[in-house]
């Protein structure tokens, strides 16, 4: 299996200078390509700051990155935007659509950050939001939709861009129990049909069952990786 | 897409957006509109002095203007006045005589300037004949007859057919006075003029003067404002022994305000928009505050830090280009209407007529001052922009899309 994730001793302190406080502690992590990934553990136990770290929103302390080939502890900012750009997708725990454009507009947006073309834009676009079953609310707006709707519009937005791998965290948090389940089959299918990789961070027992790995992260180090 | 977002996001608050479109429509329009309310006032008050007395080429002795005494008079005046009669620059041209002396009523005594003309060439280049409030302008043949201004009949308490004094000095600096009586009174838009300057037929001027040819001053109208300075410069050079000036020459104070008119508009819209820039800051220092989360999250996505840059200046620039024409619309109708049918200001009448301006005022403005206006107000947006647009570019996507 080809690997997108290899990561040495990632440490993130915050306090540094007074009373140091470690938000990631020595993570190793290995990531490789079409895994179902949950990151839980309690609140404040790093689960975020470590997807940010991965996902190249914040840079580590100390320790090494890899995706891919490219090693991003130490890319400018400029370079680290350019990178998400094309390597990695976000789900966030609030949504976040641009609320000014359409489904099809969100989704979209970033491909034409990526200047594809707008008849590959286009069909990609349809393509996804038919895919997360909201073929009929293309040309809705955020708030025109629901809790569970906007969260798809997020999925497919992440996957626009064909990325190595999807970091969504605590996606299901402000979503009813049905829509849940429906987003995380519907991400549960694109993981198996596409190979898509997931990382998740979550509280939510549901997306732990869904996992095919689950990691435990207790003030901020990892306590267990178990793949089920 | 950018230009889509940015052109939506400045809707998403529909009631401030709109605050700062109709604070820059009314800023851009009270900035023109002062303008042209000035420059109406100040044309105003141009056309007055130049229709009233000074006309737009003077032609004296050159010691005459620093002594002003008789004895300086124009050499070779008719060849002077006969050459600008034949040229078809010239409207019109008057040769005066004139003296400095004392005006006496049995009731009072005032200094003015004795101006003698021929009527019908004076009133060819100057309008004081149409603005006669009272009895008439001098008549052909009526020698003893004077024209003054209200101002100064209601100084000396005389009115129409009322007798007054004139004494001034003669050529040979010997003292000399006439009988003279008054035909006619009238008031112009400047009272300092009409207190000063009294008309009397040019042949008994010279008379009392000793010097029978004696002509002190040339007034010349021309067609044409503009052929003034070659003209001025052809006179000179033809006759040396003559000094012919514009009237921005002889009235420095009024090619001061033409000169730096639009200067100083200039820096007084300036000071409009510096107040306005910071209106501007605020409201989209404010909506860069309010969508930290969404901007945020743009950058986790990958719009790059130029890109997010680029929005924020657009969305102030959108602002600034749905006010600018508004503003320009509202200012381009409200001076064409004050532009026909005037500002009446007269509650102000006696003050600006103590400095020669008209109690109605045509609001003017050419057309090539709205261009760095414009220009002006878009760098001003583009300036205010940069502050907000630079504070979004501080956030860290990690800490930002975490913000409620």
């Amino acid at each position: 299996m080809k690997t997108v994730i290899d990561a040495h001793e990632i440490s993130k302190v915050y306090n540094a200078d007074k009373i140091p406080v470690y938000a990631v502690n020595g993570v190793h992590l290995h990531v490789e390509e079409g895994e179902f990934i949950a990151l839980v553990g309690p609140s404040g136990s790093g689960k975020t700051t470590l997807l940010n770290i991965i996902g190249g929103l914040d840079h580590p302390t100390s320790g090494h990155v890899q995706i891919g080939d490219v090693d991003i502890t130490h890319l400018s900012e400029n370079k680290l935007i350019d990178f998400r750009l094309y390597n990695i997708g976000f789900v966030f725990q609030a949504f976040n659509l641009i609320p000014v454009l359409t489904a099809k507009e969100n989704v979209e947006f970033v491909m034409l950050m990526q200047k594809k073309s707008k008849t590959e834009r286009n069909k990609r676009s349809e393509d996804l939001l038919t895919e997360v079953g909201l073929a009929d609310k293309m040309n809705a707006k955020p708030a025109e939709l629901s809790g569970g709707q906007q969260q798809r519009v997020a999925v497919a937005r992440a996957l626009a861009s064909k990325p190595r791998f999807v970091l969504a965290d605590e996606p299901t948090a402000n979503l009813d129990s049905l829509s849940a389940g429906n987003l995380l089959d519907m991400m549960a299918k694109l993981n198996a049909d596409e190979k898509m990789t997931f990382i998740f961070s979550t509280h939510d027992q549901r997306v732990i069952d869904k996992a095919r790995r689950v990691i435990t992260l207790v003030d901020g180090k990892i306590k267990s990786d178990i793949k089920q | 897409m950018l230009l889509k977002i940015s052109w939506r996001n400045i809707w998403r608050n529909k009631l401030r957006s709109g605050v700062v479109i109709i604070a820059l429509v009314i800023g851009l329009w009270a900035a023109l509109f002062m303008s042209a309310f000035s420059w109406g006032l100040y044309q105003g008050h141009i056309d007055d002095t130049i229709e009233t007395y000074l006309s737009h080429l003077q032609i004296h002795h050159p010691m005459y203007l620093t002594e002003k005494t008789p004895e300086y008079t124009i050499p070779n005046s008719n060849d002077v006045i006969r050459l600008i009669r034949n040229d078809t620059r010239v409207i019109a041209s008057s040769a005066r005589v004139l003296a400095s002396g004392m005006i006496t009523s049995p009731k009072s005594v005032s200094g003015v300037m004795i101006c003698g003309i021929n009527p019908q060439d004076e009133f060819s280049v100057s309008t004081v004949s149409h603005q006669v409030v009272e009895g008439s302008a001098l008549h052909e043949g009526k020698k003893h007859e004077v024209f003054i201004g209200s101002k100064l009949a209601e100084k000396l308490n005389v009115k129409v057919k009322s007798k007054i004094v004139l004494t001034f000095q003669s050529v040979n600096r010997d003292m000399t006075a006439g009988s003279f009586r008054i035909c006619g009174i009238f008031k112009t838009h400047n009272s300092i003029f009409d207190e000063t300057t009294i008309f009397v037929h040019d042949t008994i001027l010279a008379e009392m003067l000793g010097s029978e040819d004696a002509v002190h001053e040339i007034a010349v109208l021309l067609k044409d404002e503009a052929d003034s300075d070659t003209l001025r410069t052809f006179l000179n050079r033809k006759f040396p022994e003559i000094q012919a000036q514009t009237w921005k020459d002889l009235s420095p104070e009024l090619r001061l305000v033409i000169e730096s008119f639009n200067e100083y508009m200039l820096i007084f819209i300036g000071i409009i928009l510096l107040a306005l820039m910071f209106g501007i800051i605020n409201t989209m220092l404010m909506a860069v505050l309010e969508r930290q989360r969404e901007i945020g999250m743009l950058m986790a996505i990958g719009l790059n830090k130029k890109n997010i840059f680029i929005m924020i200046v657009t969305e102030t620039l959108l602002l600034v280009c749905i006010g600018i024409p508004i503003g320009l619309l509202i200012t381009y109708l409200s001076v064409t209407y004050f532009h026909t049918y005037g500002i009446d200001i007269s509650i102000f009448s006696q003050g600006l007529s103590a400095w020669g301006f008209r109690s109605r005022v045509y609001t003017y403005l050419n057309y090539n001052f709205y261009i760095p206006v414009i220009l002006l107000t878009i760098l001003c947006a583009l300036i205010s922009s940069i502050y907000p647009a630079y504070r979004a570019l501080q956030y860290r996507p990690s800490e930002a899309i975490r913000k409620i």
